[in-house]
């Protein structure tokens, strides 16, 4: 048995973990696959060999055929046209939260790290507040006072998680502030706002690549979770949640309806999930510890 | 230690008001009118009088602080009010589900703990070795795999094909594997890699070189210099998995028919239960802070470092 013994000093230890893990290898094969969800997305209407709503109850329930490749399911759907016209949903509404909880996040963020002081304390313990709460839980709540439905659920899941971006963002603005490329472009002239948006606010960017990318997997099972709960998307829309929780009857008698989109789920998130897991190894092996 | 502990106290209190704040406000500004949602749900027909009296009934006509007092002063005597759906007082309800919500979730929690730590500790140990692939293979599926998917593939895989456990429902052992399992799995994906780099971390260190200098036998130098070390991180991130294992029981209790708080708040937000959605989400955030609040103090009693700190800040 290897001892902890030929383990190597603190330096080194982190260029080994890059190292082992080939991410020259990963960030390719991730990628690969996330830009192919994303052609299937945006070009769902060209690539589905019929129309994911297409009603046709002679068909229901066939397995593999060459007309339909992955089956049928209880209305006689095509599977594979509803997969992945389920991309374009999952994707979309990842795209839009992420985009809110960028915005609100950082602007929040931001203006608590920049302005200091007793703006910066009000808003923080505001953000504290929305912390509190458990996500899912408060995802829920979000839910009920909205009214179900995709909107509504991609409303609820940003602003259940926009404070942990807007904290995130306050540190590192916090962190930067005080740094010699900032100052110098303080001394130099630099109005506060435009060195903000020249100096600040690039390298704060940089950092959430990472983290944006680690979190998508998360913000895809979360979009999933609700839809499967009923709260999310309403049926006939295609929907990899939505069709999880209707294939559920049928689990004695076709039990691949389940797993068809719950595979796509996990590949997806998966490859978020690698793809932030190399990015960070790569840009910035000192988030390690503190992302996990 | 007791210093630190009231200063935790001190600063949740604020937090938690700011809490039931928001859950009264995002109600009062939500889309929805409540008199209406009570009307329907109580089946009657919504004529201006009906509205107006509903209005006066569920104390709509007030001003909106008065209204936030009245609240406030109910949940603090444990009265929150009565079901538009049920008719009976939503914290009886509640408690009646609140059970089965937290065995499974303390299932899990120990599930995760208990599993991920010898994880951890072994992929640590066989660094590259094959552990260490088995755990990484582990650690990288569980992080992915969508919890309602998963909890399908085992009703399929130890119900369906090898009927060794029932599908449904609460009670025994054998109805509890599945759930707990499908709870904790990503926690418990989450845990044993950051035990694992933490330890390697930890390894890294110059005390642990310095205790293998001074002759300590390697059982020693890991269980006392690095695993003790080595449990921090893991012990703040327990904290954090709370709050995933509360959400994913919630999930999870609807596939295997588990009769918890999951599928009552579910149902509840199709009706527009409001009181129920209220109670159920304060309460919710109660465990988790009060959990969390668990999880500092230990944190505390492990690291002096921490509740010193802490302390003087705050002074």
């Amino acid at each position: 048995m290897k001892t902890l013994a030929q383990i190597p000093l603190p330096n080194s230890v982190f260029a080994a973990l890059r190292r082992e893990r080939m991410p020259g290898l990963s960030i390719l094969l991730s990628a690969a696959i996330i830009i192919l969800l994303v052609i299937l997305s945006v070009a769902a209407p060209l690539i589905s060999p019929h129309d994911p709503n297409a009603i046709d109850l002679a068909q229901r329930l066939q397995g593999m055929s060459l007309g339909h490749p992955v089956g049928t399911d209880h209305l006689g759907r095509d599977i594979l046209s509803r997969l992945i016209y389920g991309t374009r949903v999952s994707l979309g509404a990842v795209a839009v939260i992420l985009a809110m909880v960028l915005v609100l996040g950082i602007g929040v963020g931001s203006l608590a790290g920049y302005a200091g002081g007793r703006i910066d304390a009000v808003i923080m313990r505001f953000c504290d507040v929305f912390l509190t709460f458990p996500t899912f839980v408060l995802a829920m709540f979000m839910v009920g006072v909205l009214g179900t439905g995709i909107v509504n659920v991609v409303l609820a899941i940003a602003l259940s998680h926009w404070a942990w971006y807007a904290r995130i963002a306050r540190s590192l603005v916090l962190s930067f502030k005080e740094r010699d490329f900032v100052l110098a472009a303080r001394v130099a002239g630099g109005s506060r706002l435009g060195v903000f948006f020249a100096h600040i606010l690039p390298s704060v960017l940089v950092q959430f690549v990472v983290l944006c990318t680690l979190d998508i997997g998360h913000m895809i099972l979360h979009v999933a979770g609700l839809s499967f709960l009923g709260l999310g998307v309403m049926p006939p829309m295609a929907e990899w949640g939505v069709m999880i929780s209707d294939a559920r009857e049928f689990i004695w008698t076709q039990p691949m309806l389940l797993f068809w989109p719950g595979l796509m789920v996990f590949c997806t998130v998966m490859a978020f999930n690698q793809l932030g897991d190399a990015l960070r190894d790569r840009l910035d092996p000192a988030l390690r510890a503190e992302a996990i | 230690m007791l210093r630190y502990i009231l200063h935790r106290l001190a600063v949740l209190i604020p937090m938690l008001f700011g809490v039931s704040v928001v859950v009264f406000l995002m109600l009062r500004l939500g889309r929805g009118d409540p008199a209406l949602d009570y009307l329907r749900l109580s089946q009657i027909p919504p004529t201006d009088a009906a509205l107006l009296d509903a209005r006066h009934l569920l104390g709509l006509d007030r001003p909106l602080l008065e209204q936030y007092g009245v609240w406030l002063g109910k949940a603090f005597q444990l009265d929150f009010g009565i079901s538009y759906v049920t008719r009976r007082p939503v914290l009886d309800e509640i408690l009646y589900y609140l059970p089965a919500t937290l065995e499974l979730a303390g299932v899990a929690l120990i599930l995760t703990l208990a599993v991920s730590v010898p994880l951890g500790v072994w992929a640590a140990l066989n660094r590259e070795g094959l552990p260490d692939h088995i755990v990484r293979g582990i650690a990288f599926t569980g992080v992915s795999v969508p919890n309602f998917w998963l909890g399908f593939l085992l009703v399929l895989c130890f119900s369906v094909w090898l009927g060794w456990l029932p599908p449904l429902g609460r009670g025994g052992i054998e109805r509890l594997v599945m759930p707990a399992v499908t709870v904790s799995l990503m926690s418990l994906a989450i845990n044993a890699r950051l035990l694992r780099a933490s330890m390697l971390e930890v390894a890294g260190q110059r005390h642990v070189l310095y205790a293998r200098l001074r002759g300590l036998p390697e059982r020693q130098v890991i269980g006392r210099h690095v695993f003790h070390n080595a449990l921090l991180p893991v012990v703040t991130a327990v904290g954090m998995h709370i709050g995933e294992l509360i959400g994913g029981t919630l999930v999870v209790e609807n596939i295997f028919g588990w009769p918890g708080l999951g599928r009552f708040a579910v149902a509840a937000i199709y009706s527009r239960d409001y009181p129920v959605l209220q109670c159920f989400t304060l309460l919710m955030t109660g465990i988790f802070v009060l959990c969390n609040l668990a999880v500092d103090i230990l944190y505390a009693w492990l690291d002096p470092r921490i509740r010193v700190a802490a302390v003087e800040n705050a002074a």
